[in-house]
């Protein structure tokens, strides 16, 4: 896949604040890219600079091998489905996405034909004479996809557009986009803060937080080995602790060794670990090398969400079978799902409610 | 029940102060000293055509002249910061505070053969030039003193449309120029339309404006009536018949601009 968009050392501050720091992104031909972030982490920014609405302070915008910083937005080859939809009140469905044909001065024929393609493509047909303010939520957000494809962009952006639907018709959208992305064959560059949206559709997840890139990686990638403390939280729920990496595939955690499987960390260097709640199974405290006692069970729908202390450690903990609350259970993990990564600066932690896990000094007082 | 309480103030002070004024005009309109019924007055009418006609064209290029200076305003306007628009707002109501006439007066000081302005042009070796007592002065009069009344509903309407419908339509490859066109124009019709009855009303019935800056020679509807009631021609009867007349046209052309106006619900095109 060849690049087709690069932003290099891209920076960008408002009023004196630094919005975006130092961005540096490649997005492929044909790519299903999200830009994944807390509000305020400058996803939507970075969007605004591919679609022309805003002028980095320094760095390079690349497309298609031309530097394209200061071409307005009538002039890129990029269109975007803005977060409220912004459809054109004064005109109906059909000449909502007859609009940037029009603008084209194409031949009635073509104009015709290609909204007819499109009503298709978002399932609107026979809509065309309705006026948009007599369309549903979601139905907005179909024609603001239609018109913004109807002239045929290289690139598509999507800035949160699925933000105002109820759950149910997020999940159809999410689907619905993916098809059309895949079916139309065209680079789709989507902003959000769901990071089950950004799993569920991409096939490169960009996770950003306070104006810089923390990951870039498929869905996979970014929730099995997560970089640093800030990505593993953002990512679904995670138990982030602190260790002591002893040596290649030895880390040393509350004072006990567990094996694990990263290597190149050196050695006895302090490290962020990371184990996600449903790789770890409660089984008969003697049988673990953990035990804690159970503080709370929800039920969660699918599964049950269960906090254990142990270690002076609350272990977030799922799994389908409840535990009862105040009884002594034990935790076990295998190897493999143990990830390590290295301790981010602490004033990077994330501002959402994780503090630093413990100092490693602590579990050499416990050896 | 509560609510028909409530609005029989009003409805008292609509009938005593609209619809009684108006079926007296009607019953002046319509009879002679003696109060029997004719037809002669509103015929008569016809015989000051060419003042009716004056007064549509002049209120029509005040008009005109109104929504050129006003809408570009109001479109720089909504591009401001909300401090800015609030000054800029100011300043635009600013000389509504003063009393209508000073105003007035103050431009034919400033227009006279020996005004300010023809002054400061001879200092320069031109002029005098004859600027008061003309259709010219008239209609600068109506502008300035309507020029308000065009810029706020243009306003109004403009500072709600959508900043991201205008993104949308540089997005989808319109150059500024074609947003205002395709976009802010159609979007703002609603503020275009009120702002031309709020100009063209005033200024059609206008008569302290066309006295003090037109003079003698370019008598209006509005002086015309005013002479039947306090004038030398005094006639009621006559200045009934046509302010009726004056009515109906009125009418007659906000029907016909309606007849272009849109309801949210309707398309353009």
């Amino acid at each position: 896949m060849s690049i087709l968009i690069t932003l290099n050392d891209i920076v960008v501050s408002f009023d004196g604040e630094k919005i975006l720091d130092h961005i540096d992104l490649d997005i492929h031909d044909k790519e299903f890219v999200t830009l994944l972030g807390p509000s305020g982490c400058g996803k939507t920014t970075t969007l605004r600079i591919i679609g022309g609405f805003i002028t980095p302070d320094s760095g390079t915008v690349t497309f298609d091998g031309k530097k394209i910083n200061q071409l307005p937005p009538y002039k890129r080859n990029v269109n975007t489905v803005f977060q409220r939809y912004a459809l054109f009140p004064h005109l109906n469905v059909y000449e909502n996405i007859a609009f940037g044909l029009r603008v084209k001065k194409l031949p009635e024929k073509e104009i015709s034909k290609r909204v007819q393609e499109m009503l298709k493509l978002v399932g609107l047909v026979g809509f065309e004479k309705r006026s948009t303010a007599r369309l549903s939520g979601g139905q907005q957000q179909r024609v603001a996809i239609a018109r913004a494809l109807a002239i045929h962009p290289k690139v598509l952006l999507l800035d949160e557009p699925l933000g105002a639907l109820d759950l149910k018709l997020r999940k159809e959208m999410q689907i619905e986009l993916k098809r059309i992305q895949e079916q139309l064959e065209i680079t789709f560059i989507y902003v959000t803060h769901d990071q089950e949206e950004a799993l569920t559709m991409s096939d490169r997840v960009v996770v950003m937080n306070g104006g810089k890139i923390q990951q870039i990686g498929s869905p996979v990638d970014i929730y099995n080995e997560p970089v640093n403390a800030f990505v593993a939280d953002f990512i679904g729920e995670s138990n982030i602790l602190s260790g002591l990496m002893i040596r290649d595939k030895l880390v040393e955690i509350g004072g006990r060794q567990f094996e694990c499987v990263d290597t190149g960390f050196g050695e006895n260097t302090p490290v962020d670990v990371v184990i996600r709640p449903e790789d770890i199974k409660l089984v008969k405290p003697e049988d673990a090398q953990i035990s804690g006692v159970v503080e709370s069970v929800i039920f969660k729908g699918v599964h049950y969400e269960m906090l254990i202390d142990a270690y002076d450690f609350r272990w977030i903990v799922h799994s389908t079978q409840a535990a009862e609350k105040g009884s002594a259970v034990g935790l076990t993990f295998v190897p493999y799902d143990i990830h390590i990564m290295h301790k981010m600066p602490k004033e990077e932690y994330p501002l959402r409610g994780i503090e630093p896990a413990s100092e490693p000094e602590d579990t050499e007082e416990a050896k | 029940m509560k609510k028909k309480l409530i609005a029989a103030p009003y409805l008292l002070w609509m009938v005593i102060f609209i619809l009684v004024p108006l079926v007296m005009v009607g019953y002046f309109a319509f009879t002679d000293e003696n109060g029997n019924f004719t037809l002669d007055y509103v015929a008569n009418v016809a015989q000051y055509s060419q003042i009716f006609v004056r007064s549509i064209w002049l209120a029509l290029i005040a008009t005109v002249i109104c929504l050129i200076i006003a809408y570009p305003l109001a479109y720089i306007l909504i591009g401001m910061n909300k401090n800015a628009q609030g000054t800029m707002l100011m300043i635009v109501m600013l000389p509504m505070w003063m009393n209508f006439l000073l105003r007035t007066y103050a431009w034919m000081t400033l227009l006279g053969n020996n005004g300010l302005i023809n002054s400061l042009l001879q200092t320069i070796g031109l002029g005098p030039y004859k600027m008061l007592n003309t259709e010219g002065a008239v209609v600068l009069g109506m502008v300035y003193n309507y020029l308000p009344f065009m810029i706020l509903p243009l306003y109004s309407v403009m500072v709600k449309i959508d900043k991201s419908v205008l993104e949308a339509a540089a997005d989808l490859g319109c150059n500024p120029r074609k947003t205002m066109l395709r976009v802010v124009f159609p979007l703002s019709l609603p503020g275009v339309f009120s702002g031309i009855t709020m100009v063209f009303v005033p200024a059609i019935s206008t008569f302290i404006i066309s006295r003090m800056l037109g003079g003698g020679g370019n008598l209006l509807i509005g002086d015309l009536i005013e002479m039947q009631f306090l004038g030398t021609a005094y006639n009621v009867n006559l200045g009934a018949a046509i302010s009726l007349v004056l009515m109906v046209i009125v009418l007659l052309m906000m029907t016909i601009m309606n007849q272009f106006d849109v309801d949210d619900d309707v398309i353009l095109m």
